[in-house]
Order: structure tokens, then C-alpha cells, then sequence
């Protein structure tokens, strides 16, 4: 059994509330860094944590820190990136929820290690119930004397604001996110500067995803070499996943990184394995915008070895067979599933969310759809699946956010691990629209590889 | 695309609503008010339903910004109303994640049952519904949420949706 660090304390009654989180050791991290460290010790124990951004791309949380610019006499900003847009990732809304004062212990103590004096907690519009439990968790620690002026008597001050998006996944994108909240539309900054150099109101701005800045609540308890011997190799500490699609049971899990994916999916701890007694046909590791893969190819890589939940097993072999942690939105996929379908999906999705600031990604994502959507109701071509890869490419870093890759990868990959189903569509076009293509041989063992 | 409601009915805004709008812009530094922009937006479509273009204008008025500047946001995010919606807009998850357990299903049933197509009102004026882009809790799906609070009803079956929409019915 892993070890608990962020949900260790989620089932108690009343966690929720200041009273019962102090009780439960809360706060304990923000009394050990501002009385006993200085804020560059703390980035220092982050560091030695290896803790690595938890919203997608897996960056280094502390040497993102080490970036920040700090011109004299300028304000430096910290942003909690609580935007959780990604298809599939909903563990910030479960932390949010259930534990707030977790996250805003976790701001007090980045915060302070940054030389923030302001911060703001972005959540995403449609959360105004996580929104209003963060507002009042907030007035809780504030009347506690944990935020304001001269906290603990330290001199150290900080104000901390929740502020609403508007519904648009693209405001999880940290320079739109930015633009969001100086109140303008969501369109990404193109980069360099980096928000680290000008980020909000131009100046020097760290943003951070909300499980990124939990994280650091157990990082400061423990410290930072403790941490680092959770997980395996670089892929340090523990991780949420949001585990959904026809799982026995779906939900959020904390696992200790480099847990077998097959353990994971079945074992009782966790997913409980396929609902209804079905068989995986395929799964979406890490968000929407991550390669999907076969069954055969998620529980094992090529070399046949047990696939791990972690950045580096996940990704072993590339694109070609492999995939992404990305966010952890671990999405199963039964054998009643239609790849072609779910695909489609995403397209319509990327090309919604899509802000339309870029040529390729604007166009591409509509092509990608439209294409998909054909090929769905029956009136697909053979010459389709080609097409959609050639448009997947000439979208692929071409754009000025990744929001064009994550439109991209969905549908290139499902091409190269599903192309028979997609055929299928073709061939068949009457019976794919009164049947799915089932299981087929996604699930079967993979070709032993020749020794040498 | 939602069609933009351009008729210049003048609106009011209450005290409380006025005091939201001091509290939110205190939230800034000085000069940045405009970040209170989304925020704002929101307490005001809570209090009238929708954002007319009288009521954005108001708002640009107090931000001190230009009416443009509202507009383009308002326009930007899915979650502003440029036109008089139902009492109760259900927004039903239409994501990938969502449909592997049946979403599509849930919707047109909603269709059905209401009478109204995507976007449209009952006559009532009492409920509308739409189609959103995942809600950050597929773990749960599929799933529906309610403004202008954003009440959630999770695990949706027809049966559930059916006793929800007569619950709403009753509570007129
Ligand atoms: C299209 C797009 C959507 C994103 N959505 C989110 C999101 O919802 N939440 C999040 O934390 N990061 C999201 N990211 C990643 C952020 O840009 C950024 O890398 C992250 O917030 C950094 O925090 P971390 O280092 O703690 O992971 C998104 C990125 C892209 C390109
Ligand atoms: S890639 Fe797409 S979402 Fe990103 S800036 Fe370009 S158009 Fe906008
Ligand atoms: S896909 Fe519906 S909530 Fe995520």
C-alpha cells in the first residue's frame, strides 16, 4: 500500500474546516518554513524533492522557482493554476473540495519562498462551489492569523484571492490564464518572455498547478530527501489520479509513482478492474491530449516489460508505443468502446477550445473534426485516415501554445493504434453505424521480440 | 455561436450587487481593476440571468475600460449568456470521458423530455439546456451542473434526471 501524503487525512470528518485540519497537523509546514527557513531554503527543499509539475508537462517545480526574476522594488506574483479543463483530470476539484486548506497551506509556504505579498488561486468558473469553500477556508486561516499582515509575527505578509475563469479549457495554458486574469480573453502569450521574467501586470509570475503547490505542504513536513524516496527514479513522491471510463471504481487515487499500470486497473485497492465484467480494450493515461493506447500496449511496453505509472515508463517508446503521465487522467476504455467515436470527441472538443489565434491549430482542429465526423455517421473515405494524419502534423509545433500538439496527438495516435477500426468505418459504413468494432486483437499479447 | 441581444433596455443594478463590485476590485493593485472583469461578470449574469449589452456597458462604466473591452469577453467565454436563457439551464458534460458511460443518452433524453432543443427555452421560460465541455469530474459521469451556483448531479441515469426536472418543476 502507498503512502498517503495529500489524502492521508481526506475521510476525516470536518477536514474541511480549519479547526480539524490544525488537529491533523495542519499548518505545521507554514510554521516550519517562515520561522525556521529562509525562502530560499525552501525552494532549496523543493528542489531536493524533485517534485515535478503536476498539471501536465512534468517540469521541475523547484528549478521553475530557481527562474524567477526578482528585480528590486518589483512584485512578484504566485498563481495557482485551478483551472482542471483537461478531459478526464478532476483530482484538483477532489483536493479543492475536500481538503481546501491543504491548497492554502501550500500557497502560504510557496508563496513566502517566491517573496510573493499577493497570490491568486484560479479556479475555473463552473467550480463556484470549490470557489465559495476556498473563500471561506481563506477568511478561516486569515482570521487564524495565517494570511494577512505580519504572519505569525514573522513580518512576513501575504493576501491571497480566488479568482473565477470564465469557461475556456485554453485559461489552463499559463500564459492565458495570465491574460484571463488581467480580465482579457484567454489568448496565449507567445514565448519567451516567460511569465517567470513578465508574467502578470508583466511582472516576474510562477505559475503552479494545485496538486504541484499541495505537494509542498509534505515537502516542507518531511523535507525534500524524504520525499524523493517515494516513487521511482525521477519521477519522485506520490500522484493523484483521476481515474474514469468503465472502471469498476472510477475516482481519484493517490499512488506512489512507478505503481504497475495492471495493478492499478485491477487490483481491489484501486480501480477494481473493468466494470461489468467487461474486457479493456483501451486507455487515455494522462489527460485527453495524450496518446491514446491499446490494452496490450498500456500494460506492457514493447520489451515487455510491466508498464509503470510513472513519467519515464509511460513514455518508453516514444510515441510509437508509448504515451504521457500528462495530468493523470487515467481514462479506461471497455471493448464496447468506439475508438473512432471517442476520437471524434476530442476533435470536437480541441476544435471548440481552440482560440483561434493560430492558422493551423484555428483550421486544422475544424479539418480534424469534420474528417472524423464523417468517417463516424459512414461517409468516411480510405484516403481519410491519411488526410487526418497529414493535418495532425501540420498542426504539431506549429502553434504558438500546445494546445495544437494536444489537439494533434489524440487523433495521430488513435490512427496508428487503431487504423483497422478506423478501415473498418470505411468498409463497413451501414453496420459501423449500428455496431462497434468490439475488442479485436487491441488486447492480445504483444510479438515476442526476437533475443539476441 | 450565440447571437449577441443588442437592444438597449436599461438595467439596474441593486446595492448589494454595487457592494460586490467594490469587493471584488479591491482585490487588484492599483491601476489593474480591470482583472475584475470575469468576476464582476458573473455576480452581474447571477443577479439578471444573462448580460444584455445595457448591462455590460454599465459594467465598462464602472471598470472605467471600454465597452469593447467587455464585449470581447463576454463573447471569449462559454459560461457568459448574451441572451435570456431558461430559469434552469442545464448543462449536461458532452466529453469523451462522460460518453463512455452514456452522456449521449442523458441528453437526449433531456431533449425529449423538455421539448426544447439545444439552446432553446421551454414556453415556461423555466428551463433550457446545452451540451458543455468536461467538468473536471468524469470520475462521476455522467454529470450535470445548474447555475448560477453550479450545483452538480452526478451519476446520471434518465430516472435521476426525470426526478430532478420535476423537483425544479415543484419548487416554482
Ligand atoms: C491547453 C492547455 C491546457 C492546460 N490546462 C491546465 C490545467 O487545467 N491545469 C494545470 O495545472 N495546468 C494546465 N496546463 C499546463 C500549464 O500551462 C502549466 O504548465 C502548469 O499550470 C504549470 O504548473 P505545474 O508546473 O505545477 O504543473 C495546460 C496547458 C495547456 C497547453
Ligand atoms: S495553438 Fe490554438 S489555442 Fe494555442 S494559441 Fe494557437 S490557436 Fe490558440
Ligand atoms: S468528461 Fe464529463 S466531466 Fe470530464
Amino acid at each position: 500500500m502507498g503512502r498517503k501524503l495529500l489524502l492521508q487525512h481526506i475521510n476525516v470528518p470536518g477536514i474541511n474546516t480549519l479547526e480539524v485540519y490544525r488537529q491533523k497537523g495542519g499548518y505545521t509546514a507554514v510554521e516550519k518554513a517562515l520561522k525556521t527557513l529562509t525562502p530560499d531554503e525552501v525552494v532549496e527543499e523543493v528542489k531536493k524533492s524533485g517534485l515535478r509539475g503536476r498539471g501536465g508537462a512534468g517540469f521541475p517545480t523547484g528549478m521553475k522557482w530557481g527562474f524567477l526574476a526578482k528585480p528590486e522594488g518589483v512584485p512578484r506574483y504566485l498563481v495557482c493554476n485551478a483551472d482542471e479543463s483537461e478531459p478526464g483530470t478532476f483530482k484538483d476539484r477532489y483536493l479543492m473540495t475536500y481538503i481546501p486548506h491543504l491548497l492554502i497551506e501550500g500557497m502560504i509556504v510557496s508563496s513566502f519562498a517566491l517573496g510573493a505579498k499577493v497570490s491568486y488561486i484560479y479556479v475555473r468558473g463552473e467550480m463556484m462551489p470549490q470557489i465559495r469553500i476556498l473563500e471561506k477556508a481563506i477568511a478561516e486561516a486569515k482570521a487564524a492569523g495565517w494570511l494577512g499582515k505580519n504572519i505569525l509575527g514573522t513580518g512576513y505578509d501575504l493576501e491571497l484571492y480566488v479568482q473565477p475563469g470564465g469557461g475556456a479549457y485554453i485559461c489552463g495554458e499559463e500564459t492565458a490564464l495570465l491574460e484571463s486574469l488581467e480580465g482579457k480573453r484567454g489568448n496565449p502569450r507567445i514565448k519567451p518572455p516567460f511569465p517567470a521574467i513578465a508574467g502578470l501586470y508583466g511582472c516576474p509570475t510562477v505559475v503552479n498547478n494545485v496538486e504541484s503547490i499541495a505537494a509542498v505542504v509534505p515537502i516542507i513536513n518531511e523535507g525534500g530527501d524524504e520525499y524523493a524516496k517515494l516513487g521511482i527514479g525521477r519521477s519522485t513522491g506520490t500522484k493523484l489520479i483521476s481515474a474514469s471510463g468503465n472502471l469498476v471504481k472510477p475516482g481519484v487515487y493517490e499512488i506512489d509513482l512507478g505503481l504497475p499500470v495492471e495493478e492499478f486497473i485491477y487490483s481491489d485497492e484501486y480501480c477494481g478492474g473493468i466494470a461489468n465484467g467487461k474486457r479493456l480494450k483501451a486507455v487515455v493515461a494522462g489527460g485527453s491530449s495524450v496518446p491514446i493506447l491499446p490494452a496490450n500496449l498500456i500494460l506492457k511496453t514493447v520489451n515487455n516489460e510491466a508498464r509503470l505509472m510513472s513519467y519515464e515508463s509511460l513514455s518508453d517508446g516514444g510515441f510509437a508505443t508509448g504515451t504521457m503521465l500528462g495530468s493523470g487522467g487515467f481514462i479506461a476504455y471497455d471493448e464496447d468502446q468506439c475508438i473512432v467515436r471517442n476520437t471524434w470527441n476530442f476533435a470536437r472538443f480541441y476544435h471548440h477550445e481552440s482560440c483561434g489565434q493560430c492558422s493551423p491549430c484555428r483550421e486544422g482542429t475544424g479539418w480534424m473534426e469534420k474528417v472524423l465526423h464523417r468517417l463516424e455517421y459512414g461517409h468516411g473515405k480510405m484516403a481519410d485516415m491519411d488526410l487526418l494524419v497529414d493535418v495532425s502534423k501540420k498542426i504539431e509545433g506549429n502553434t504558438i501554445c500546445p494546445l495544437g500538439d494536444a489537439a494533434a496527438w489524440p487523433v495521430a495516435s488513435a490512427i496508428r493504434h487503431f487504423r483497422d477500426e478506423f478501415e473498418w468505418h470505411v468498409t463497413n459504413a451501414a453496420e459501423a453505424t449500428t455496431r462497434n468494432y468490439g475488442l479485436a486483437g487491441y488486447a492480445d499479447p504483444l510479438p515476442e521480440l526476437e533475443t539476441v | 455561436m450565440l447571437k449577441v441581444e443588442t437592444t438597449q433596455t436599461p438595467v439596474e443594478f441593486s446595492a448589494a450587487l454595487l457592494a460586490t463590485f467594490d469587493d471584488i476590485r479591491s482585490r487588484y493593485p492599483e491601476g489593474k481593476q480591470k482583472s475584475a472583469l470575469l468576476p464582476i461578470l458573473h455576480a452581474v449574469q447571477a443577479e439578471l440571468g444573462w448580460l444584455s449589452a445595457a448591462a455590460m456597458d454599465k459594467v465598462a462604466d464602472y471598470l472605467q475600460i471600454l465597452p469593447i473591452e467587455v464585449y470581447e469577453v463576454a463573447t471569449f467565454y462559454t459560461m457568459y449568456f448574451l441572451r435570456p436563457q431558461g430559469k434552469y439551464m442545464l448543462e449536461v458534460c458532452r466529453t469523451g470521458p462522460c460518453c463512455t458511460v452514456g452522456a449521449e443518452k442523458i441528453m437526449d433524453h433531456i431533449e425529449q423530455t423538455l421539448g426544447v432543443k439545444e439552446g432553446e427555452v421551454t414556453p415556461d421560460g423555466l428551463f433550457s439546456w446545452r451540451g458543455v465541455e468536461c467538468l473536471a469530474a468524469c470520475g462521476y459521469a455522467p454529470v450535470l451542473q445548474i447555475g448560477p451556483e453550479y450545483t452538480f448531479y452526478e451519476n446520471l441515469t434518465t430516472e435521476s434526471v426525470d426526478k430532478l426536472i420535476n423537483d425544479l418543476k415543484a419548487k416554482i
